[in-house]
């Protein structure tokens, strides 16, 4: 072993650039308070690590990211614990930063001759902040598409800049697509890695040069780095890492459903930490808007940069320092405020977001669009949307991934034809990106019912129809309800037709018919229906919203 | 740095014992989180994914199209689960139908280094091109590297159909 190091010590001159590096003299007042740097490289470390790892199960297109991503969830050994590790460890990373540069702040240890070592350490804070945004779109869920579609638009509102960025970016329109994601993607993973360690690089290159700030009047003899400092260093750097893998194996990481531009149920929200932002921009309305997202952080980036050169006096001790901690915590007071303010805010995002209980019909209203459909077609529709057909067939004026249902040729224009592709895409168009659709064949017909309704004038309308109209109508189907009852003329006429049932009975006394149909209504031959309580909420609400026949 | 007297130069060191366990606890920490990250890893990325779909039997020609005694090499589709994804991708097979209407598929790849071979009438033999591994119509390995006899898919004749399933599992 001896000689080993040896050789490559003669040729390398590897053993004594470590030893030069663990040797390095330190002030005697150097202690605890100054292991965070060292915490936020073995951060970067991991996610480097865990990054790679999850890169060799991911696929960088909108058309395939998230399946990936659920593969990654769902079906590799091991892939959630590696999810876990870089989603959570990226949040740590964050915090970690920020008590670094805070531990910094509050010392003062900025002032001269350290000031290009603080600019080089903001540098860095932005890029963990760029990693987190450009990570965010990369599970292409539903929280991954808002979150950037609102960060493209903020950008989009920068002074003079706002066009170039938003071009840069590669967003077009109002919506966030193949070529941003790719941008995104290039950026997480190509630019801001090797960047970061070049920083990295610079940023421990002057702390060597300077070396580590001392306490004013610090005059003791100086230590060695090696191995007090370090103890200290990896006693942080273990309590931190425990932390991180009980979060990756007891915390969800959260997929939500694809991306779905069309999802107006949803109600997106910026990862935690930038929250605080979100929360602000509710301040500045109307043409204020873009200095609250653009001009007032952008000062704040600039005020911190700038942070050696406002305060320039000589270093003093810490218990003098009043006026940085007091920053620091009205900072802080502000900062929890904000994030507290936007968390209780935020209603819970449900599968059906509409809980209010609908009115019937009045008489004279204008028709929703969905009221067009038959139960079948509705089901259908529940179909289209659980299935995530909305992420390629985005809807109108949308140019997804898939061909606009709309326009679908003549000849295939029939559930022969369709429902046979559902079940296997590829098969039957060559080359087709489509999975398949894994549904009973009944299923299948109900989709192609719902997909040859479709036109240019009603798209819009029916793929925003209320979740539980297409649920009820699920609930109808399956339970074969049409078989005695008719609705839109469709059905058996063997009971009375449920058009407009909503004019004739209320929410309660259906819940009563349904769980004993023959007490309540005299001489009924209808069996007794006992549906979950989901189903049953569903099928109510939307027999009532049922309009009156023609 | 620049306004420490000369006195100051020689930096204390702590005390051996000290030292030793400072040294021994750096070591062993960071070895314990070495490993519960190579761990995973390795975990990771050796342990083959969940089977997301068992195998699946393909309905292919009809038996009476296949010459007997002549090995003639019959086209499907099948589904391959690749990743996250379901395809449908061609797939061929060499089928030998014996006089008394057995069947035997062999799966068109060589068993060698997984070049496609293919029958040469002339040697009544099939050949593979890559490294002249060369099988007879039963398969067995007659001459070249080819380490084992070619592989045989699973067969059922259903209805004057041939279906055919996913290789035997070797011997």
């Amino acid at each position: 072993m001896r000689t080993v190091i040896d050789w490559l010590e003669h040729r390398t001159g590897i053993e004594s650039a470590v030893k030069n590096f663990l040797y390095e003299d330190i002030p005697a007042s150097a202690g605890w308070h100054q292991i965070i740097g060292s915490m936020a490289v073995f951060f970067f470390v991991i996610q480097v690590f865990t990054g790679a790892l999850l890169a060799f199960n991911y696929a960088p297109t909108p058309g395939e990211a998230y399946n990936s991503v659920k593969y990654i969830m769902t079906e590799v050994t091991g892939g959630p614990l590696i999810r876990g590790l870089h989603h959570w460890g990226a949040s740590m990373m964050l915090i970690i930063v920020a008590l670094h540069m805070i531990q910094v702040f509050i010392y003062g240890a900025y002032k001269k001759p350290r000031e290009a070592t603080w600019m080089v350490g903001v540098t860095l804070l932005l890029i963990t902040l760029a990693f987190g945004l450009t990570g965010y779109l990369l599970p292409w869920d539903n929280r991954a598409y808002f979150g950037t579609v609102v960060t493209t638009h903020i950008m989009s509102g920068a002074p003079i800049a706002g066009p170039y960025l938003l071009r840069l970016l590669g967003a077009q329109g109002d919506s966030v697509g193949n070529v941003t994601f790719s941008r995104f993607y290039a950026l997480h993973t190509v630019l801001l890695p090797p960047l970061t360690i070049i920083l990295i690089g610079i940023h421990i290159y002057l702390v060597r040069k300077h070396g580590v700030a001392p306490a004013p009047g610090d005059n003791a003899p100086k230590r060695k780095f090696f191995p007090e400092q370090v103890f200290k260093d990896t006693v942080g750097v273990a309590i931190a890492f425990i932390i991180l893998f009980l979060m990756a194996v007891l915390a969800k990481v959260p997929l939500e459903r694809l991306a779905d531009p069309t999802d107006t149920a949803y109600i997106p929200r910026p990862e935690w930490y930038f929250l605080f932002l979100f929360q602000m921009l509710k301040f500045f309305k109307g043409p204020l808007e873009t200095f609250g997202s653009v001009v007032l952080p952008g000062i704040a980036v600039l005020g911190l940069f700038l942070v050696p050169f406002i305060d320039r006096g000589p270093m003093i001790r810490l218990g003098k320092r009043t006026f940085a901690i007091t920053f620091v915590i009205l900072a802080a007071i502000a900062w929890t405020g904000l994030t507290t303010a936007a968390v209780i805010t935020t209603p819970k995002n449900q599968e059906s977001a509409e809980d209010t209980s609908p009115q019937p019909p009045a008489a004279g209203a204008q028709p929703a669009a969905w009221q067009s459909l038959k139960p079948q077609e509705l089901a259908g529709l529940g179909h289209f949307k659980k299935e995530g057909c909305t992420g390629c067939h985005m809807g109108p004026g949308e140019n997804g991934i898939g061909p606009d249902l709309t326009k679908i040729p003549a000849n295939h224009r029939t559930i022969s034809w369709l429902v046979p592709h559902f079940k296997n895409p590829s098969k039957i168009v060559p080359g087709s990106a489509m999975p398949p659709i894994d549904l009973p064949t009944a299923d299948l017909n109900a989709l192609s019912l719902f997909v040859l309704k479709l036109t240019p004038q009603n798209e819009a309308a029916l793929l925003t129809a209320p979740d539980f109209v297409t649920q009820g109508a699920t609930v109808y189907q399956a339970n074969h309800c049409d078989s005695c009852h008719q609705i839109d003329g469709t059905g058996s006429t063997l009971a009375p037709a449920l058009d407009g049932v909503g004019l004739r009975h209320d929410r309660a006394w259906l819940e009563k018919h349904f769980a004993d149909p023959a007490g309540v209504t005299k001489g009924s031959i209808m069996p007794a229906y006992k549906f979950s309580a989901v189903d049953l909420d569903a099928i109510c609400k939307y027999l009532l919203q049922l309009p009156k026949g023609a | 740095m620049d306004q420490q007297n000369p006195a100051q130069h020689a930096a204390v060191d702590v005390s051996p014992t000290r030292r030793a366990f400072y040294t021994g606890f750096i070591n062993g920490v960071m070895g314990l989180i070495g490993l519960a990250l190579a761990a995973p890893a390795a975990i990771y990325l050796f342990f083959p994914p969940k089977v997301r779909k068992e195998a699946e039997w393909v309905d292919t020609a009809d038996l009476s199209t296949i010459p007997p005694g002549t090995p003639t090499e019959i086209a499907f589709n099948r589904k391959r689960v690749d990743g996250w994804k379901v395809t449908t991708e061609k797939a061929t097979a060499w089928v030998v139908k014996q006089p008394n209407n057995d069947v035997v598929a062999f799966s068109p790849i060589c068993t060698h280094l997984g070049c496609a071979y293919h029958w040469d009438d002339p040697s009544h033999t099939f050949i593979c091109p890559c490294h002249t591994s060369v099988f007879s119509m039963d398969g067995k390995v007659l001459s070249g590297p080819a380490p084992r006899p070619l592989d045989r898919y699973m067969t059922k004749i259903d209805a004057g159909k041939l279906e055919i399933g996913p290789v035997e599992p070797q011997a």
